[in-house]
């Protein structure tokens, strides 16, 4: 029996270390990241207005021709050439250059931020599987292992989107500053000494619901990061369409991120892959509250909030289908949505009365 | 959004139109104002309404919202108590509450209006878009829209090829990657991702499955309450449950005919630490029998129910039952069991009370009846140590506390009595020391003489621990997690397939070599399509291999609008 188990001191405080190294390796790397955005800051490439405030006078249309190559050069056929048009009505903008704003010192202080990030990552993974190991069990049992979960999953989503040459640099600054925020959080107030579960959630629904909730609330957060940075970059796109001067430091940050386009797109793609994934989370738990509770669905309020996000994700996905709500006023909703995903984590944790209230806090 | 190319945008959006007509089973928006004619008019203005995106996502959106004061206002269906303490609380709030039924949230009219307007919509959106899409099934992908060059994806080149040559293997092509096709005139024209459509209807219907589910579970589920001593029983049936509710349609004779006991209780606590106290194991394991079948053993734990034919029994809390003997004057027995008391704190400080209703006698052979207020701590600090309460959840040191009274327990007074508490105003307590002052502290084993040889009370060695339990039936549970499974499947496939068209027309161009032209168009813009439509470009040159461009100039002209 896994309870009967004790918990090793030994290995608990080493878990600690690990997370306290982390912190301080995701520090140089938020450093390194600042570094880069500062000496990216003194290339000037106006991309953007160039390209907005281009396509007026230019006789040509406003279509990129995209050359889609071959994979691998086995097949002696040249790949036939694919024109793509953007559907009616958008925008063709360049994407950013990134961060860096093609300086090669930027982009070193970049690469450097991202290794440390590595690092971090390895070291914050580290301590909580030791974490598990210390107790014997998932290391989710209450809020501080929550957190140190939650955000080791979301830098590893984002190591892994950069793995697969997705262009996603730019979520560096952001990501590691909340992950230090959070980590903060979770040391100081959050902390719980490590130990054994309560008899409530002594199940292998445990690993189902709580690891998919925690994965979906990383991607989740991805989302909302990519969705705020579309709001600021659309509303540059429009001013600069529209013949407005931004202000120099808005002008230098947006220029280098991605495009509105590409950045609602990059959302989209993350809210919509995870939430099918956030049903099942959902479903899953009412599965175990019907083994734990004798009712699958009793409107507790963790519960409650559960279903608002998912019906929040749902209006999201249902206002990108539906003319007139795409673009920004989607964008709200996912933020909407994401906010209630927050609440339920910290508000009704730490507010609420709750059935889940034992997590501790 | 800029506006500056929006002729552009208009005569292009005139091209696509007809070839992306029915790639999705969408309720087109309306945004034209108010109905045309008559009642009849203005109803299917408003059903038209009720059954556009934009109204769902509206009624979403207000479902989001109604649910939110349930969460944060005490709710009768989740703690009754709350309810009281908070109404005790807020005593002007409580008579606005009240209209509102913001203490019943979810059963509610308004939140029960948004969801069924919500299903409605639902409903009224669904069987059109079933219809039109079992119609697109039925039908065959759209001819090529005259200028392919206008399509999100294209691509052309010229080949050696016959056209007739070309089609036909474009035909076999799509046909072998999956592809609905036809040939409509000098093109060939495909579809492919139905499975798109087909999920998003089967989500949309995997809702009202769980809706209808969940409705049913309501009206015809039974859950009922019992608390069982070690060593007792319990048979199911109406009048043994201390508690019991059901929906409005269960019928009594639908209670699963089983019987347990519980053999024994096992709790087992973190005995260091911060977390001292705090609960590591909960077993209870029983004996059961079905409708009077062969004995079976089982061990029902927090998040292991029993299940016994359509009824689980789930293990909801737990306490201890002293065991006590009341003796009259004469030293006869006139009480003995097990009394539970109900836990009031995480270490079971726990109270109760004593009843004995019938067979005491006074000293002067006079009827009486006795009551004890019971408080009980199954770990105590030490006589001096502040108040009485426990320091751990485990019997490391028990002691009770009693305080006898004689008199009347009012048990027949008519009005329900709560068998925890004492009714003691036709009663009167004990003398304790010449006064009626502390109740006294007993370790198990020890005895309490009462004054004036009224007799005595044993606080046994053997101390007992109870259960409690929930029996529920709840019909619809697999229909919702059907519902639950396909709304799951119906949404992955909804999301992630793509549906699309794509077009391949092969003219015979005026130098007599022939041209090949592909297009492809989908719901909405993807990376993947211009490299499906690639990939299919490269199968197709296997038959129509390219021929060397006569010059730049007319290569370009494909390009240009
Ligand atoms: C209980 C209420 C509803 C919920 C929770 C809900 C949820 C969803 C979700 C999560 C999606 C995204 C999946 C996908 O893109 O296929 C979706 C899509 C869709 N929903 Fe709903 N829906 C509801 C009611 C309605 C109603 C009333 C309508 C009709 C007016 C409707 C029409 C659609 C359509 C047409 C799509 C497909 C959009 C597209 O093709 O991208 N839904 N719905």
């Amino acid at each position: 029996m896994i309870l009967a188990a004790e918990t090793n001191e030994g290995l608990a405080q080493l878990s600690n270390e690990l997370v306290y190294a982390s912190m301080a390796v995701y520090t140089l790397a938020f450093l390194a990241h600042i570094t880069e955005w500062v000496f990216g800051s003194r290339s000037k490439v106006g991309r953007t207005a160039a390209a907005l405030t281009g396509a007026k006078d230019a006789a040509a249309p406003a279509t990129v021709s995209v050359r889609v190559e071959g994979a691998g050069g086995t097949t002696v056929l040249d790949r036939p050439k694919v024109v793509t048009r953007s559907a009616a009505g958008t925008r063709d903008v360049p994407d950013g250059p990134g961060a860096a704003g093609g300086t090669v010192k930027g982009d070193l202080y970049g690469r450097i931020a991202v290794s440390l990030t590595v690092l971090a990552f390895a070291l914050e993974a580290a301590g909580v599987v030791t974490r598990a190991i210390s107790v014997q069990r998932a290391p989710w049992g209450n809020m501080y292992e929550f957190s140190t979960t939650f955000s080791t999953v979301a830098v590893g989503t984002y190591l892994g989107f950069l793995l697969a040459k997705k262009n996603v640099r730019w979520i560096g600054l952001p990501l590691v500053t909340t992950v230090l925020l959070d980590l903060g959080v979770a040391t100081t107030w959050l902390y719980t000494d490590s130990d054994q579960l309560v008899p409530a959630l002594d199940s292998y629904w445990l690993w189902i619901h709580v690891s998919t909730a925690i994965f979906c609330g990383a991607v989740f957060y991805l989302g909302a990061v990519a969705t705020l940075l579309y709001l600021f970059r659309d509303s540059y796109e429009n001013k600069l369409a529209n013949g407005g001067e931004p202000g120099s430091f808005a002008r230098s940050v947006l220029e280098r991120l991605p495009s509105a386009a590409s950045l609602d797109k990059f959302s989209y793609r993350v809210n919509a892959a995870v939430f099918p994934l956030w049903t099942f989370t959902i479903i899953a738990g009412a599965i175990w509250a019907g083994d734990a509770w004798g009712r699958y669905w009793g409107w507790d309020a963790k519960e409650v909030w559960s279903f608002i996000t998912w019906v929040g994700y749902a209006a999201y996905l249902h206002a990108r289908a539906t003319a007139g709500w795409k673009g920004r006023k989607a964008a709200y909703i996912a933020l909407i949505a994401f906010g209630c995903f927050l609440f339920n984590y910290y508000g009704v944790n730490i507010f609420v009365s709750s059935k889940h209230s034992y997590a501790g806090v | 959004m800029s506006k500056t190319d929006t002729t552009e945008t208009n005569r292009a959006a005139g091209a696509d139109e007809a070839a992306a007509a029915d790639l999705s089973t969408a309720p087109r928006e309306e945004t034209a104002g108010g109905p045309a004619l008559g009642v009849v008019g203005w109803i299917r203005w408003f059903w038209r309404q009720l059954t556009s995106m934009r109204v769902a996502l509206i009624l979403l959106f207000l479902l989001s919202l109604g649910a939110v004061p349930g969460s944060l206002i005490p709710q009768t269906s989740a703690d009754e108590m709350k309810v009281a303490d908070f109404k005790a609380a807020h005593e002007s709030l409580t008579p606005l509450y009240e209209k509102l039924q913001l203490f019943d949230v979810y059963s509610s009219v308004w939140f029960s209006a948004i969801y069924i307007l919500l299903f409605v919509s639902l409903i009224g959106c669904i069987v059109p878009r079933t219809w039109q899409f079992v119609g697109q099934l039925r039908g065959l992908p759209p001819g090529a829209p005259r200028k392919l060059t206008r399509l999100p994806a294209y691509t052309t080149w010229r080949t050696g090829a016959d056209p007739e040559q070309v089609r036909e293997a474009a035909l076999g092509v799509l046909k072998g990657r999956r592809f609905r096709a036809r040939s409509a005139g000098d093109a060939v024209a495909a579809e492919k991702g139905y499975l798109r459509e087909a999920g998003n209807l089967l989500f949309h219907i995997a809702l009202i499955v769980m809706l209808v589910a969940f409705a049913w579970g309501q009206l015809f589920k039974s859950e009922g309450g019992k608390l069982v001593v070690e060593g007792d029983g319990f048979s199911n049936t109406l009048t043994q449950y201390d508690d019991f509710k059901s929906g409005s349609q269960f019928g009594v004779d639908e209670l699963e005919p089983f019987s347990f006991s519980l053999d024994s209780f096992t709790g087992t606590y973190e005995k260091s630490g911060p977390q001292r106290g705090t609960p590591r194991t909960f077993e209870a394991a029983v004996t059961y029998t079905r409708g009077g079948g062969k004995d079976e053993k089982a061990v029902i734990r927090v998040n292991e129910p029993l299940k016994i034919g359509d009824s689980k029994v789930y293990l909801i809390a737990h306490g201890y039952a002293p065991v006590v003997t009341v003796r009259d004057g004469r030293g006869k027995s006139v009480f003995h069991g097990a009394v539970p008391l109900l836990p009031i704190d995480n270490n079971i400080t726990s109270t109760g009370a004593i009843k004995v209703m019938d067979g005491y006698r006074d000293k002067n052979g006079e009827k009486q009846q006795l009551g004890f207020k019971a408080f009980f701590v199954p770990t105590f600090a030490g006589a001096g140590k502040g108040d009485m309460f426990s320091q751990f959840p485990a019997l490391d040191f028990p002691v009770m506390a009693l305080t006898g009274y004689h008199g009347n327990l009012r048990v027949d007074s008519g009005l329900p009595q709560n068998v925890y508490q004492l009714d003691t105003s036709k009663m009167t307590q004990f003398e304790v020391d010449g006064g009626t002052g502390v109740a006294q502290r007993m370790r198990p084993g020890e005895t309490m003489t009462l004054p004036d040889g009224a007799g005595s009370i044993t606080f046994e060695k053997d101390i007992k621990e109870w259960a409690s339990f929930q029996v529920s039936q709840q019909p619809g549970n697999g229909l919702a997690l059907g519902g639950a499974v396909a709304a799951i499947a119906g949404l992955t496939g909804s999301l992630f397939i793509q549906r699309r068209r794509v077009w391949v027309r092969a003219v015979r161009g005026e130098d007599g070599v022939t041209v090949v032209e592909m297009a492809g168009l989908g719901r909405s813009e993807s990376a993947k399509l211009p490299e499906e439509l690639a990939d299919l470009a490269v199968a197709l040159t296997a038959t129509a291999p390219p021929a060397p461009e006569p010059a730049e100039a007319e290569a370009s002209e494909g390009v240009e609008k």
